[in-house]
């Protein structure tokens, strides 16, 4: 393959593109499917038609983005297969479990349920269709946990133990595959900031109808749910949104590090809340400064990773080193990157070693290889790389994405403050043209957060694939660059294409919902 | 048990139910058959209730597609990373298949489409007819072999580290080999046969309607079992390969036959079950107002399919043989995933049955009574 990196880059663009893609749609369904849930559970409970005609209405853009979910969904799928082929080998003894149990347990259970939600409105008594909905909006949740818990084991990989016959790895223990602290952190984060994404589109669409002075009092019921699913989204995000740091501090610290731009660490160490990165910072270098302005919160990172004020946060520098201090300033030599280079290349040698003696039936140098093995496997994928710099993320994208989607989430919360005290108390406030714009600019905003968090967590993770263990170069397929730089291309404009499909219908719905459109439903 | 034999079990098992999901996909591929007859007709009422006839189960095929990829994926990995990473495009042209039609149903019809009805229909057409002559083609190397090699010290070349290595056609080879075309147009056909089948169970739109899926199930039908002999008859004559170890094959002449005799209940399955789609196909043909034919088709197809995944990959054969270095072939047993993680998922899989319970219940109550033009234009989601 002489056009490996090549062919790795498009690659890599490829899948960004198709989870971005993905992740356009995906919160919207899971949130959605919520807020369906609980208007459908309001309608059967009170048996009013505006509860039927707001769970409708609801429900068929739920419908529309769900389509293109699906879509974009069976790509990435597939995409582990067709452009990532050795990483499915290498990890798909413990990959493929998460996926698998995801098609048989909530693959089915949403396509199932989801037809009887949309065409069973006749052919099902209230209370069944109403356990439809929710076992759709609970399919739609589960699809989530299986594939959140597989991007957590690569970013925290537990359970699991190196099999060299067979060259990959083996999954050792399911519960811990399961149950670490990412996979928990993970899905929860991605599920309630789904929640929050959905809250604030139907609050900004709700916003337009007021805007317009239609549908209002429609409007007003939906901002309702919506401020309620949407408040207790943003609160979970943001909570365990600090799980998610605790975890990345401790298993990620060189993902920490570039979310902070922080080359240098300290005891103590200050929170960079608001700064503009310096271009000519490098990792290695001591001399320029990483900012070129910033405002910072005292004591505040090493709080957030370890929830104690005066612990030590490595930099980016320091990782390199190996260098690590005491909160009494003592200097501890931990392992230096240069080492962890020699060691997963031994652990290649090692690898080697055990095969060549297999082959030749030596049962002590097959022994002897092994244990050299089995040492130096915790570095593994360091063999691949050929200077300690190549283990850095890109700094810029991390820092910025990480900031963007943290202000964000702090304006959300202020958003759905205001959305649930004015639509209880003070709904006039609702009304109001600045309200109803701010709403409206708000769904653009949330789905930056929501993007700006995937390539946070994402791009943070380079050169990994799997963290410490397979870098993203060795994962690859044996495919030739022209081939993947066409796919891309291909992809982009379909999906593209299917995006203004989709924002073309959905705004037409939204504009022409109207009286009438809630009388035929009364009526039929 | 020891463990040799239980993982010998659990492979067996989970390439049982690999095959389960294969044989409810080709099933399901009405869904697709049907739609590649939507332009058949000139009337709009007519390709609105095809559409809104199959539109309620496009997502139970891409469903098992999904589940498929999925348990193949997590029982036998060394497949995944093989024939997806080796066939590229192969498979991308599947997967645009499936896109084109998850979308196509819900916008075609819907306020605002920037495109048109017609050019979603075109999709629908297209993504059905594509995808199940593709999907023919890609189950055919099953039989007749895949341009491959399969190199694990690969993983530690630095400069071409891939395991899995195909020659340079990169699926194109496959699309373009007329062997495969044989199963391709097989399935295509069959899929159609029973599109029409599914119409005639499923709307009810007076004698014309009718007597036009009658004729489509007549048409079909033949050239389905023109080219479903022409398949037969190359696989029972084909030269196979014998595992004699993990990684070492020698070539039998009659593999398949051999495999059809020596598992004697598999010959039995199969004949019963193209006994059972030869009925069907006739009755639905030569009665006037036959409706079930539908499911003795889809169970004959499920059954058939079902012992045809069992000849590939039981009896020391491998499913997956490679053209290009016969010792890289794959088998259930050297391209598992291991004992540990075929046990947790064999656990999971006891959901199995309930899970094809409530299919079954949903489907059975969606389809009481025969879809209606009425029906159709009065319901707010209609596509």
């Amino acid at each position: 393959m002489d056009d490996l990196f090549t062919v790795v880059d498009w690659s890599r663009w490829q899948f960004a593109l198709t989870a971005m893609y993905h992740w356009l749609f995906v919160p919207l369904t899971i949130g959605l499917a919520l807020i369906v849930a609980i208007m459908e559970s309001i309608y059967v409970k009170t048996g009013k038609v505006k509860c039927l005609a707001m769970t409708k209405f609801w429900m068929l853009l739920f419908g529309i983005n769900f389509a293109i979910g699906v879509a974009t969904g069976i790509i990435l799928e597939f995409e582990f297969g067709t452009n990532w082929s050795n990483y499915s080998w290498f990890v798909g003894d413990i990959f493929g479990a998460p996926l698998a149990i995801e098609g048989i347990v909530a693959f089915f259970m949403e396509s199932t349920f989801i037809a009887v939600m949309f065409f069973g409105w006749k052919k099902f008594s209230p209370g069944f269709h109403l356990a439809a909905t929710w076992l759709t909006a609970a399919g739609t949740a589960l699809s989530a946990l299986w594939i959140l818990v597989a991007n957590a084991w690569m970013q925290q990989p537990v359970g699991m133990e190196f099999d060299p016959a067979q060259m990959r790895n083996v999954m050792s223990d399911f519960v811990a595959v399961v149950t670490s602290g990412t996979a928990v952190a993970k899905f929860t984060h991605t599920v309630a900031s789904a929640w929050t994404l959905a809250g604030v589109f139907v609050i900004g669409v709700s916003s337009w109808w007021i805007l317009r002075r239609r549908n209002v009092e429609l409007a007003l019921d939906s901002i309702k749910v919506a401020s309620w699913v949407g408040g207790a989204g943003i609160l979970v995000t943001l909570a365990t949104g600090d799980m998610s740091a605790v975890n990345v501090a401790k298993y990620q610290p060189m993902k920490l590090a570039a979310m902070e731009g922080l080359y240098r660490g300290s005891c103590g160490q200050e929170l960079v809340g608001v700064a503009l990165l310096n271009p000519d910072k490098k990792a290695g270098d001591d001399i320029e400064d990483p900012y070129l302005f910033d405002i910072s919160i005292p004591y505040g990172l090493s709080f957030l990773a370890n929830h104690d004020f005066n612990s030590f946060v490595p930099g980016i520098n320091d990782l390199i080193d190996g260098i690590e201090l005491t909160t009494e300033g003592d200097t501890i030599r931990t392992v230096s990157y240069a080492e962890r280079i020699a060691r997963g290349r031994e652990a290649h040698e090692a690898l080697r070693a055990y095969d060549a003696a297999i082959v030749a039936g030596d049962e002590v140098a097959k022994e002897s290889a092994l244990a050299n093995l089995k040492v130096n496997y915790p570095y593994f994928g360091y063999g691949y790389l050929d200077s300690p710099e190549e283990a850095v993320p890109p700094v810029g994208m991390t820092f910025y994405a990480f900031r963007i989607m943290v202000m964000a989430g702090g304006y959300l919360l202020l958003l759905f403050v205001y959305a649930f005290i004015a639509s209880y108390w003070r709904p006039k406030w609702l009304q109001h043209k600045v309200s109803c714009v701010i709403a409206m600019l708000s769904i653009a905003i949330v789905w930056i957060c929501s993007q700006a968090g995937w390539i946070t967590a994402e791009v943070g993770r380079q050169p990994w694939v799997i963290q410490d263990i397979l870098p993203t170069r060795a994962a690859i397929s044996d495919i030739a660059a022209s081939s993947v730089i066409t796919t891309f291309i291909m992809f982009a404009v379909v999906f593209t294409v299917l995006l203004v499909a989709e924002m073309s219908i959905m705004a037409t719905q939204i504009n022409k919902y109207s009286k009438e459109d809630i009388n035929k439903i009364a009526n039929s | 048990m020891e463990a040799d034999h239980m993982t010998f079990f659990l492979q067996e098992y989970w390439w049982f139910l690999i095959s389960v999901l294969g044989a409810l996909l080709v099933f399901l591929l009405f869904v697709q058959g049907g739609q590649s007859m939507l332009m058949c007709t000139r009337s709009a009422d007519d390709r609105n209730l095809m559409v809104n006839s199959i539109g309620t189960k496009w997502e139970l095929t891409f469903t098992t597609l999904v589940v498929f990829g999925g348990a193949f994926f997590a029982s036998f990995p060394l497949f995944y990373s093989t024939s997806f990473g080796g066939a590229y495009w192969l498979w991308i042209l599947i997967l645009f298949t499936f896109v084109a039609q998850a979308v196509s149903y819900q916008y075609r019809r819907k306020k605002g489409n920037l495109y048109g009805t017609r050019f979603f229909d075109i999709l629908l057409v297209l993504s059905g007819a594509f995808g199940c002559f593709l999907l023919g083609v890609a189950v055919s190397m099953m039989f007749f072999g895949a341009d491959f090699r399969v190199s694990m010290g690969n993983i530690l070349d630095p400069g071409s580290p891939v395991i899995s290595q195909w020659g340079d056609g990169h699926g194109w080879e496959a699309i373009f080999c007329w062997r495969n075309w044989i199963l391709g147009f097989a399935v295509l056909f069959l899929a159609r046969t029973q599109g029409a089948l599914y119409f005639m169970n499923n709307i009810q739109a007076g004698d014309r309607f009718f007597d036009i899926c009658r004729r489509r199930v007549l048409v079909n039908g033949v050239i389905f079992v023109v080219f479903f002999l022409v398949f037969v008859g190359m696989l029972l004559t084909a030269t196979g390969l014998q595992s004699t170890g993990l990684h070492t094959f020698e070539p039998v002449p009659y593999k398949y036959f051999q495999n059809y005799v020596e598992m004697w209940w598999c010959l039995v399955i199969f004949l019963i079950g193209v006994a059972m789609v030869l009925y069907a196909v006739g009755k639905s043909v030569f009665l006037k107002h036959y409706t079930k034919g539908i499911w003795w088709s889809g169970v004959g197809t499920v059954l058939v399919v079902l012992t045809l995944f069992w000849v590939a990959g039981y009896n020391n054969t491998p499913y997956y043989p490679s053209l290009a270095d016969t010792a890289s072939s794959l088998t259930i047993a050297n391209s598992s995933s291991t004992q540990f993680t075929l046990k947790v998922m064999s656990i999971v899989s006891i959901l199995v049955p309930f899970v094809v319970a409530y299919i079954a219940y949903v489907w059975y109550k969606m389809n009481a009574r025969p879809l209606t033009p009425s029906e159709m234009e009065s319901d707010h989601h209609s596509y």
